[in-house]
């Protein structure tokens, strides 16, 4: 069953074609990796699917609904993290979570039940006091909180210790394990690897999809690294 | 002190507040050579580069940069360095022509004296000259920070995090960029969150949590990791990590992209691995010695 299914999606900024004409599905309880340059456009598209921006042309369905028709049903039934924004620094882990909670339109009582299962240590600390590795795992935890059907991760751990970037990874497959679909941007090779799927965009085009075996097969490329270098190579825009 | 010694470090701590960002930090950065500060955010490497750069103070040590203290003698220090800050700082709404005119400027410089010592990056950014900083994409930036940094032609040049959030290839780019800067005899210090940018530099410190963990050549760093490591690669990871959770021996089991590494304690052996498991040795490389040292 497909959960994300996008169709000709093209965003033109004047003359700029930011994101240009791509297709592509992802399936429920993938890990789809989404890989490119600076510059090559994954912003811009995830922006669209996510019901931000709105397409210059072709559709997407997310969740079910249309990305350009229906962008806050769309943003009901999906989670976002971003390294650079998700939580407030200057509110604590419970007050985050309360207040993301009622803006996802959970009760009293559901809040109640999730900050029962979250660190109880570590509810009643400033977000911004909170070390790198701790911080991401309560914004996962609230881009969670309302059983989204799909979860987009911007760069989710960026500058985070390679110990924390693995326990961060077995957290995402246990979430896929149950059915959610995890949305993901990174640039760190290894993890592309850790992906069922990959789509690799090169100026604002689809340059390559496949699972992560396929891609170094196709390419004759030892690794991940070789293959993101080779494509992204190809294109003119930095 | 010797006049091979660029950097010299002893004993710095800091705290702010509560935190202690940095725990009796002590390190020689070579003359001439290219030096890392590998570590993940919250390591202490930018309140390092910033008490060697005369921008915050020390609790306590002492540390000298080109035979200067950091503290007393920071006025004649800072016409010497060359500082690129972890976030973007220069003017966005000036273009990268008045932004290099103007750091020139300050420092009592300008293009034509140092156009040797800035070409070979200023030459990549040229046809976008009379362009807002502020409308430039991530590489270009970078590129013009390097630029700046280095316009009053410094003799050591510090960057924090300059490939933060840049992709694989302008990653690649930049670094040869810094070993050709190197190669003409200026001396680096750079931070990195990505352990693969390691290999780059001559020497590293590895950095966690205020405190140094190791201090080496790249190449020499395997030494710090004490037990024999296999690469196992089964078609079915999930299963694979699952049978080595909690298998007698085994000192640590980390993912590497698709494979698993994996460290056993001495005499003894892999037992129910999944039946298409390949087991190879293997070095150990940067990353698996950081985890290692971090445990």
């Amino acid at each position: 069953m497909n959960v994300i299914e996008v169709n000709g999606l093209s965003k033109h900024f004047g003359s700029f074609k930011a994101v240009d004409d791509i297709t592509f599905d992802v399936k429920k309880g993938e890990i789809f990796g989404f890989l490119g340059a600076n510059g090559a456009g994954k912003t811009t598209a995830m922006r669209m699917l996510t019901g931000l921006l709105v397409a210059t042309s072709g559709n997407a369905t997310v969740a079910g609904y249309d990305v350009n028709r229906e962008p806050e049903r769309v943003k009901a039934r999906i989670g976002y993290m971003s390294q650079k924004f998700s939580l407030y620094e200057d509110l604590t882990v419970a007050e985050n979570v309360t207040l993301f909670g009622g803006i996802y339109g959970l009760s009293d009582e559901q809040i109640r039940e999730k900050l029962l299962e979250m660190e109880p240590a570590s509810l009643k600390s400033l977000v911004g006091s909170l070390p790198l590795g701790w911080k991401q795992k309560v914004s996962f935890a609230t881009a969670m909180l309302h059983d989204p059907a799909i979860v987009f991760l911007d760069e989710p751990t960026g500058g985070v210790d390679p110990i924390t970037r693995r326990q961060f990874w077995n957290r995402l497959y246990e979430e896929a394990d149950r059915g959610v679909t995890l949305f993901v941007t990174t640039h760190y090779m290894d993890e592309a690897e850790y992906c069922d799927r990959i789509a690799m965009m090169v100026d604002g085009r689809i340059a390559a999809i496949g699972t992560p075996a396929e891609l170094k097969s196709n390419l004759n490329a030892a690794s991940m690294d070789e293959v993101f270098v080779k494509l992204a190579r190809g294109g003119v825009r930095s | 002190m010797t006049l091979t010694t660029a950097i010299r470090v002893d004993a710095i701590s800091k705290s702010y507040g509560d935190v202690a960002a940095l725990k009796n930090i002590s390190l020689d950065v070579a003359d001439g050579s290219l030096f890392g500060l590998i570590g993940p955010d919250g390591a202490g490497k930018t309140s390092l580069i910033r008490i060697l750069t005369s921008l915050l103070l020390p609790d306590s040590g002492t540390a000298t940069v080109l035979g200067l203290d950091v503290v007393r003698e920071y006025k004649e220090l800072r016409k010497r360095f060359g500082y690129m800050p972890g976030r973007f700082s220069l003017y966005q709404d000036l273009s990268i022509k008045e932004n290099i005119e103007f750091f020139g400027a300050v420092f009592g410089s300008d293009m034509s004296t140092a156009y040797e010592l800035i070409r070979d990056v200023y030459v990549q950014i040229e046809p976008f000259k009379d362009r807002k900083a502020g409308q430039l994409s991530g590489g270009m930036k970078q590129k013009l920070a390097l630029c700046c940094a280095l316009i009053h032609q410094p003799e050591i040049l510090f960057l924090d995090e300059p490939t933060t959030g840049v992709d694989a290839v302008s990653r690649t780019e930049f670094w040869d960029m810094l070993t050709r800067y190197k190669e003409n005899g200026l001396t680096i210090l750079v931070s990195t969150p990505y352990m693969d940018e390691a290999l780059r530099c001559d020497t590293i410190a590895f950095m966690k949590s205020g405190k140094i963990l190791a201090v080496d050549q790249p190449g020499n760093m395997k030494k710090h990791f004490p037990k024999p490591l296999w690469s196992l690669k089964s078609v079915n990871r999930h299963a694979l990590l699952k049978s080595l959770d909690g298998m007698d021996g085994v000192h640590s089991a980390w993912p590497f992209g698709e494979t698993v590494h994996v460290a056993l304690e001495e005499g003894m052996d892999f037992a129910g691995l999944p039946s298409d498991t390949i087991i190879r040795s293997i070095e150990p490389g940067i990353e698996d010695v950081f985890m290692e040292l971090s445990r």
